[in-house]
C-alpha cells in the first residue's frame, strides 16, 4: 500500500491564473503588497500502485500535458517540498475528514477505468508563498486559502500515511432518561443536543413518555426534534398569533392560512371553473395549469445559515434543495428554469471593521455566486432570473433565496404512498454532512457557530442529481412509482416522517448505503446528505425501477416499508430502536403562541428645498449604487440559455447589457407558450411601513413579468419571508402585517399564492472589543417572486430603446413618495414617504398594459422602481444605445408640487404601478386608447444624439451623455 | 431520401441532450439519446447509426477536466468501435462538451508520436464560466457541418474552451490543413480583437476544429441554442429571423447522407 501525491503546476509559458486570484485576494486582505503565491492543485492516491502506474495515471488522466506539468512522488519525499520559486512557504489544504469531494470520486472512477488498483482518492491544494512571513501566511491561509467548516490548512510539508475514513460502527442502544429531568436539564439536553426545542416543547415530550411508561431513546427524540423544527414545521407562522397594530387588533389560529393561503382559497372560489391552480400549499412546490399537456410547479427556498458558514456549499446545495423541491412535487416535475437572490452586506467594507467569526461579504458573494453558479449549471437548468440586495445589516447573516421552475404532465400532478410499497431511497450515499441542519436552521448565528455547527455544513455534488433527474423523469413515465418526496432538511427522518404520515413506515436503517462506516443509526436518520429522494414503489415495479436505475449508474436501495399501522417504526439489524405513533409525530406539538405587536415607526417628511442643486450626481450616484448596479458579472456566469428555450435574456439590448425587467423562456420545444420569471422586494421600505413594503415587493414582481408581455390573469406568487428574531413581538408583528399586505394584494389583483416559505431568526451575535455582546437583525426581507404565462412569445417585449423618432410615455403617477428610495439612500437621508400601492390602479393599469403588449403596440417597456423614473430612462437609453429627451412637465403627479420638490419627485419618487414606455408615432393613438381612463403622460421621444436629456419646460435640469450613465451602472460590480 | 440515424450520446452530466435531438429532429434526421453505458454494455449499438454527436453539459462534473474522464473511457473501452464509426464515411459532431471530449480523446485530432494529444482546451482567460454571444466564421472548405456556411452568431457558455496547441509547427499545420474551422470574429467579419470577441482566449481565435476528413467537427459554440428566431438575444429590436443561424450545421449533417 502507497500513498501518492501528484502535484500539478502550469507548464512553461501559461499563467498561473489560481495564484494569481489568491495574491489578489492577499493584497485585498490587507498584507504586504509584496506578496506572490503560487498555486497548485493535486490529488492523493491511496492503493498498490507503482511508480510507473502513478506516472501515467499523472500523465494521460490527471493533468493536461498541453497546458500543465506535474510532479509524481510518495507522499513527504523531498521533490514534493522543493519551491518553485525562492524562500517560499509552504501551505496545503485539505479536505476534512467525510467532506464531499466529488473530483476525487471522478477521479477515481477514471483510474478504475484505466485498469489501476486505487482504494482512495483525495483532491488537495498547495500555495507557495513569498514576500511575507509565516504570521502573514497564517493570517493568509484563515481568511482566504481554506475555509475551517470543511479543509484544513497544514503548513509545510503534508505528513499523511493513509486517507482511510471511518471506523466500524458498534451498536448501541441510547436510552434518554428524560421523564426525571427538571426544566432547566430539559432545557440543557435541548440545547446541549441541538435540538432546539423550547421548555414547553420538552416538556409535552417528557409528559409523552412519562405516560408510554419508558424513556425514549435517542433517535425517537430526534425524530420529534426534527419534525417539530422551525424548518420543517413552520411553527411560528403556522401557529397562534395575537396581533395588534395601531389601528386593528387580530387573533390568529393558523396566521398563515388565515392570510396568505385564505387569499388564494378565495381567489379560487371566485375563479369557479376558471381556477387555474392546481396545487396549492400542500407539496414541495406550488403547481398551477400551463397548456394542454403541462403544468408548472415554481417554488423558492432558503439557505442562510448554512451559506453563512460556507458561502459555496451553503449556496451550491440551496439551489440543489429547490431543484429537489420540484422534483418531488406531484410525481416529479421537469426543472426548467432557476431564480436565485441574494441579500450582502457591502463587499467593500474593510476586513479591520469585521466583527471576528464573520467571513467578509465580498468572500460570501464570490462564494454564493459560485455555488449557484456550478450547481445550476451542472443540472443543465438555465438561471434566468435574480436579484442582489446589499445592506449592511446581513453581515454574518447574508440571505441566499434559491427557486426552480418545473414542467410537469398534467396527470402526474398529485401522488399517494400506499400500505405495502417499499420506501427506496435513490441517489447519493448517507454521510455525517449536514447533521442537524433542520434544528440548526432556527438558531440564532453567532461567532461560534462555525465551531458548533460545523456538521451542518454541506458541500453538493451536482452530477449525482442531475443522474437522479434523468432516472427519476423516466421511471415517473414508466408509471414505477407511487409517491416521491425530496430528502431535505431533517434528511430520511424528514422524508419518510412525512410520506408515511397517514399510514405508518417501517425503516430498515442498517440498509441504508453509507460514504464510510462508522455511523450510527441517529446519524443515518438525520443525515441530510445531498442528492438523495425517496420513492415509495409498488413490490411488482421494484425490479424493473432498480435496472432503471443501475442502469444509468444511479443506487438505488430499499431502506423501508410503508406498513399501514400508524406508527414509526425505526429498526437496526432487527433490533427497534424508535417505535413512535404518527399522530404524536405530527400533531403532538403543543401550538405555540405568540405576541405579534407593530407601531408604525413616526417619519419625518424630507424637507426637498435645496436639494435639486446636483440632479445629475444624484443619478450617477443612484445607477452606481450596488442595488441598481449592473450584475453582468454574475449574469455571464450563469447558463441563462441551456434547455434552448430562452426567448428574453436577463441581459438585454443592443449590446447585450441592458437590465431585462423579466426572463421568459419557453419550455415546451416546439411551441410557443411562455413563462415569465420575475421578483419584488424591497427591504429599505420595510424600515418604514412593512404593509407597504410587502404590497410594493408584490406589485414590482407582477410589474416586471407584465412589463415584458406576461398575462396578468396568469401570474402565480410566491412568498419567501427572511425576518430576524420573531419571539420579540415588535418582530413578529412586522412579519404579520406584511403577511396582511400579501392577502389585501392577493384578492385585489386576484393573484394566488401557490407556494412559500420562511426563515426566521436571521441574527447574527459577536463580543465587540470590550466584551459586549452586539446583535446584528437582518431588516424584515420578503421576496415575492411571480410566475406568469404569456400565450405567445413573439408579442414579447424587452426595455431598451429602439428606435429614435419613437414616442415615451409614463404610464402611472407619481407620488411624493421618496422614504425608502435610492435617492434617500445615495443622499444619506431619512424619512419621507414610503411608496403605496392602489390595487384599483393596478387592476385598470396591468391588464391594458398586457392588452397593448400584446396587440404589438409597445416597442420598449421598462418598469419604474428603484431610482424613479430617471433611472428607469437611463437604463432604457443606454441599453438601447439610444438618447432620450423628457419634459417633466408632462409628468402626472398626483398633485401639483412646487421648485426642487417638484423636480426631484418626478425624477427619483418610487411611485408604484408605473411604466415608462416607449411606441412608434404611428401607433400613439392606438396605445393611448387602450390606457382609456388610466394615466398615460406622453412625456418625451427616443433620440438619435447619444445622450439622456431631461426638461422642466424650458429649462434643462439634465444632459448626460449615455456612455456616462452606462459607465456609472457597470463599473461597481465589475469584478 | 433516407432519413439517416442520429445517436445522441450522453453520460452522466450530459445536459444538452433534447435539444440536440431536436435541432437533429428539425434538420431532418432521426435521432436516438443513447446512455454511454448502453454502448459500454453493447459497443456495436453504434453501427446503425450515421451521425454521432456528443452534446453539451458536464459529463462527469467536469471533474480532472472538462470531458476527460468521458474521454478517457472511449480510449480506454471503446477506441475499435468508435475508430470503425470514424473510418467509415460517417458523421461526428461534439458540441462544447463533445468537443471538450472529442479534443481530449483522440478521435478529433490523431496523437502525436508520444502518443499524447496535439491540443486541447483548457480554461478560458478570465477563469470564470461566461454565457455571452460570439461571431463566428468558417474558415475551411472541407468541414462538411460549414457547408455553405460564412459567417454565423451563435451562444457560448463554458469555463474550459479556450483552444490551445502544442506548439506552433502543430498550429501552422492544422491551419494550412484549413482544419482550424471557425474562428470568433468581430460583427464585421474581421478577426476577433480579443476579449469579448474572443471570448475565452482562444490561440489564433479557434472556435471549432475538424479532423483531416472534414468529417469530425468539434466546436464550443452551441448552434442547437439557435434554431428558432426568438432565441437571438436582440429579436425584439430587430425582428424574428425565419429560422435561427445554427440550423444549418445540422442541415449540412443529414444532407451529408442525401
Amino acid at each position: 500500500m502507497s500513498l501518492w501525491e501528484i502535484d500539478i503546476y502550469p507548464a512553461a509559458g501559461h499563467v498561473d491564473r489560481a495564484g494569481e486570484e489568491v495574491t489578489s485576494d492577499a493584497v485585498d486582505l490587507g498584507l504586504d503588497p509584496a506578496i506572490k503565491v503560487a498555486a497548485v492543485h493535486g490529488y492523493l492516491l491511496e492503493g498498490d500502485i507503482a511508480a510507473e502506474e502513478a506516472k501515467m495515471l499523472a500523465d494521460k488522466l490527471l493533468a493536461d500535458s498541453v497546458v500543465e506539468k506535474t510532479v509524481v512522488a510518495e507522499v513527504g519525499a523531498a521533490e514534493l517540498q522543493q519551491s518553485p520559486v525562492a524562500d517560499a512557504l509552504l501551505v496545503h489544504v485539505i479536505n476534512k475528514p467525510g467532506v464531499m469531494d466529488p473530483v476525487a470520486m471522478s477521479a477515481q472512477k477514471g483510474i478504475q477505468d484505466l485498469g489501476v488498483a486505487v482504494d482512495q482518492v483525495s483532491t488537495f491544494r498547495k500555495y507557495w508563498v513569498t514576500g511575507v512571513d509565516q504570521e502573514s501566511v497564517n493570517r493568509l491561509a484563515e481568511k482566504v486559502l481554506a475555509n475551517d467548516a470543511i479543509e484544513e490548512a497544514v503548513h509545510g510539508p503534508l505528513e499523511l500515511d493513509a486517507l482511510a475514513v471511518g471506523t466500524a460502527y458498534q451498536f448501541e442502544l441510547n436510552i434518554v432518561p428524560i421523564r426525571e429531568l427538571d426544566n432547566d436539564a430539559l432545557e440543557l439536553l435541548s440545547k446541549e443536543g441541538q435540538l432546539y426545542l423550547t421548555l414547553v416543547e420538552m416538556q409535552t415530550i417528557q409528559k409523552h413518555f412519562q405516560e408510554l411508561d419508558r424513556d425514549p431513546t435517542d433517535i425517537e427524540l430526534e425524530s420529534v426534534a426534527q419534525t417539530w423544527s422551525e424548518h420543517c414545521s413552520h411553527k411560528t407562522l403556522a401557529g397562534r398569533i395575537a396581533y395588534k397594530d395601531g389601528e386593528t387588533e387580530r387573533h390568529f389560529e393558523n396566521m398563515l392560512k388565515e392570510t396568505i393561503f385564505a387569499a388564494t382559497v378565495k381567489i379560487r372560489e371566485e375563479l369557479g371553473d376558471d381556477d387555474w391552480c392546481v396545487s396549492v400549499f400542500k407539496d414541495n412546490a406550488g403547481i398551477v395549469t400551463f397548456d394542454d399537456q403541462y403544468n408548472v410547479a415554481f417554488k423558492v427556498e432558503t439557505h442562510n445559515h448554512p451559506s453563512a458558514l460556507e458561502p459555496y456549499g451553503g449556496a451550491n446545495t440551496g439551489i440543489g434543495g429547490v431543484i429537489r423541491d420540484t422534483l418531488g412535487t406531484g410525481l416529479g416535475a421537469k426543472p426548467i428554469c432557476n431564480t436565485d437572490v441574494f441579500c450582502f452586506a457591502n463587499p467593500d467594507v474593510a476586513h479591520s471593521d469585521l466583527p471576528s467569526g464573520v467571513l467578509h461579504p465580498r468572500r460570501v458573494m464570490k462564494g454564493v455566486v459560485s455555488g449557484v453558479r456550478d450547481y445550476g449549471n451542472r443540472m443543465g437548468i438555465p438561471t434566468v432570473n435574480g436579484a442582489i440586495y446589499f445592506d449592511d445589516r446581513y453581515l454574518g447573516n447574508p440571505l441566499v433565496y434559491a427557486g426552480n421552475v418545473g414542467l410537469i404532465p398534467k396527470e402526474k400532478s398529485f401522488k399517494e404512498a400506499y400500505a405495502g410499497e417499499w420506501a427506496v431511497v435513490i441517489g447519493g450515499r448517507t454521510g455525517r454532512d449536514g447533521i442537524h441542519g433542520a434544528t440548526f436552521s432556527s438558531a440564532e448565528l453567532t461567532s461560534d457557530s462555525e465551531m458548533l455547527s460545523g456538521g451542518a455544513v454541506q458541500i453538493g455534488n451536482a452530477i449525482t442529481e442531475k443522474m437522479v433527474t434523468d432516472v427519476l423523469l423516466e421511471a415517473r413515465d414508466r408509471n414505477l412509482y407511487s409517491c416521491v418526496t425530496d430528502c431535505g432538511a431533517g434528511g430520511l427522518s424528514s422524508a419518510l416522517g412525512e410520506m408515511g404520515e397517514e399510514i405508518g413506515v417501517e425503516v430498515y436503517l442498517d440498509k441504508a448505503p453509507l460514504k464510510y462506516d462508522g455511523l450510527n443509526y441517529t446519524e443515518i436518520w438525520i443525515s441530510e446528505a445531498q442528492e438523495r429522494m425517496v420513492f415509495s414503489v409498488p413490490d411488482e415495479h421494484w425490479e424493473e425501477f432498480r435496472t432503471l436505475c443501475e442502469s444509468e449508474g444511479v443506487e438505488a436501495t430499499i431502506v423501508g416499508k410503508f406498513v399501514d399501522h400508524g406508527r414509526l417504526v425505526l429498526k437496526y439489524h432487527d433490533q427497534v430502536v424508535g417505535d413512535v405513533t404518527m399522530d404524536f409525530l405530527h400533531d403532538g406539538r403543543p401550538p405555540i403562541i405568540r405576541e405579534a405587536h407593530y407601531e408604525i415607526p413616526a417619519i419625518e417628511p424630507i424637507d426637498l428645498e435645496g436639494k435639486a442643486e446636483n440632479l445629475e450626481s444624484d443619478l450617477l450616484g443612484i445607477l452606481s449604487s450596488l442595488n441598481v448596479a449592473s450584475k453582468e458579472w454574475v449574469v455571464r456566469q450563469y447558463d441563462h440559455e441551456v434547455q434552448a428555450g430562452s426567448v428574453l435574456k436577463p441581459l438585454v439590448g443592443v449590446e447585450n447589457d441592458g437590465p431585462g425587467d423579466a426572463a421568459v423562456v419557453r419550455p415546451v420545444l416546439g411551441s410557443d407558450r411562455g413563462i415569465t420569471v420575475s421578483c419584488g422586494m424591497n427591504p429599505r421600505y420595510g424600515d418604514y411601513d412593512t404593509y407597504h413594503m410587502a404590497a410594493s415587493a408584490i406589485d414590482e414582481a407582477i410589474r416586471n413579468s407584465v412589463a415584458v408581455g406576461a398575462d396578468p390573469t396568469r401570474i402565480a406568487l410566491l412568498d419567501n419571508f427572511c425576518w430576524g428574531y420573531t419571539d420579540r413581538p415588535e418582530t413578529l408583528g412586522s412579519l404579520v402585517r406584511a403577511a396582511l399586505a400579501c392577502h389585501d394584494m392577493a384578492v385585489a389583483l386576484k393573484t394566488p399564492f401557490i407556494s412559500g416559505k420562511d426563515s426566521l431568526n436571521n441574527e447574527f451575535s459577536y463580543q465587540d472589543d470590550v466584551g459586549e455582546k452586539v446583535t446584528i437583525s437582518i431588516p424584515p426581507t420578503l421576496l415575492i417572486s411571480a410566475m406568469g404565462q404569456i400565450e405567445d412569445v413573439t408579442t414579447c417585449t424587452s426595455m431598451d430603446a429602439k428606435e429614435a423618432g419613437n414616442v415615451v410615455y409614463q404610464v402611472g403617477t407619481t407620488k411624493r413618495e421618496l422614504g425608502g428610495s435610492h435617492w434617500t439612500l445615495v443622499r444619506e437621508l431619512d424619512g419621507g414617504a414610503v411608496p403605496t400601492v392602489c390595487t384599483d390602479t393596478c387592476n385598470q393599469i396591468f391588464p391594458a398594459m398586457h392588452q397593448a403588449i400584446k396587440a404589438g403596440l409597445v416597442r420598449a417597456c421598462h418598469d419604474m422602481s428603484e431610482g424613479g423614473l430617471a433611472v428607469a430612462a437611463a437604463e432604457m437609453a443606454f441599453a438601447g444605445g439610444l438618447g432620450m429627451t423628457l419634459d417633466l412637465r408632462a409628468v402626472t403627479t398626483d398633485q401639483p408640487f412646487d421648485g426642487d420638490a417638484d423636480k426631484v419627485i418626478k425624477l427619483f419618487a418610487e411611485s408604484n404601478t408605473r411604466f415608462l414606455v416607449e411606441v412608434a408615432p404611428e401607433n400613439c393613438s392606438a396605445f393611448e386608447a387602450v390606457f382609456s381612463g388610466s394615466t398615460v403622460s406622453r412625456i418625451g421621444s427616443v433620440t438619435e444624439d447619444d445622450q439622456l436629456m431631461i426638461n422642466d419646460g424650458e429649462q434643462n435640469v439634465l444632459r448626460t451623455p449615455i456612455g456616462q450613465l452606462k459607465e456609472a451602472w457597470q463599473t461597481p460590480l465589475r469584478w | 431520401m433516407t432519413v439517416p440515424k442520429v445517436l445522441v450520446l450522453r453520460a452522466p452530466g450530459t445536459n444538452c441532450d433534447h435539444e440536440t435531438k431536436y435541432a437533429f429532429e428539425l434538420a431532418g434526421g432521426q435521432a436516438d439519446r443513447v446512455h454511454l453505458n448502453r454502448v459500454l454494455d453493447n459497443p456495436s449499438l453504434i453501427e446503425q447509426y450515421q451521425i454521432m454527436c456528443i452534446p453539451g453539459g458536464f459529463s462527469y462534473g467536469d471533474d480532472v477536466a472538462a470531458g476527460r474522464i468521458f474521454a478517457n473511457q472511449l480510449r480506454s473501452q471503446l477506441a475499435d468501435v468508435m475508430h470503425e464509426f470514424k473510418n467509415s464515411d460517417k458523421l461526428i459532431l461534439g458540441i462544447c462538451n463533445g468537443f471538450q471530449v472529442l479534443i481530449k480523446s483522440g478521435l478529433l485530432l490523431d496523437d502525436d508520436a508520444s502518443g499524447d494529444p496535439p491540443a486541447t482546451l483548457c480554461w478560458n482567460n478570465h477563469g470564470l464560466y461566461e454565457d455571452r454571444w460570439v461571431h463566428l466564421q468558417n474558415s475551411s472548405d472541407k468541414c462538411v457541418f460549414l457547408r455553405g456556411v460564412s459567417q454565423v452568431y451563435l451562444p457560448i457558455a463554458h469555463a474550459e474552451g479556450k483552444f490551445v496547441m502544442r506548439s506552433d509547427v502543430v498550429a501552422d499545420q492544422l491551419d494550412s490543413n484549413q482544419q482550424l474551422a471557425l474562428r470568433y470574429v468581430s460583427a464585421n467579419g474581421t478577426p476577433a480583437n480579443g476579449f469579448p470577441e474572443n471570448p475565452n482566449g482562444a490561440q489564433r481565435n479557434v472556435a471549432g476544429v475538424c479532423d483531416d476528413s472534414g468529417r469530425i467537427f468539434g466546436l464550443m459554440p452551441h448552434p442547437e441554442r439557435f434554431l428558432d428566431g426568438t432565441q437571438h438575444p436582440r429579436w425584439t429590436r430587430d425582428g424574428l429571423q425565419a429560422e435561427g443561424d445554427g440550423v444549418a450545421i445540422f442541415k449540412n449533417a443529414i444532407e451529408y447522407f442525401a
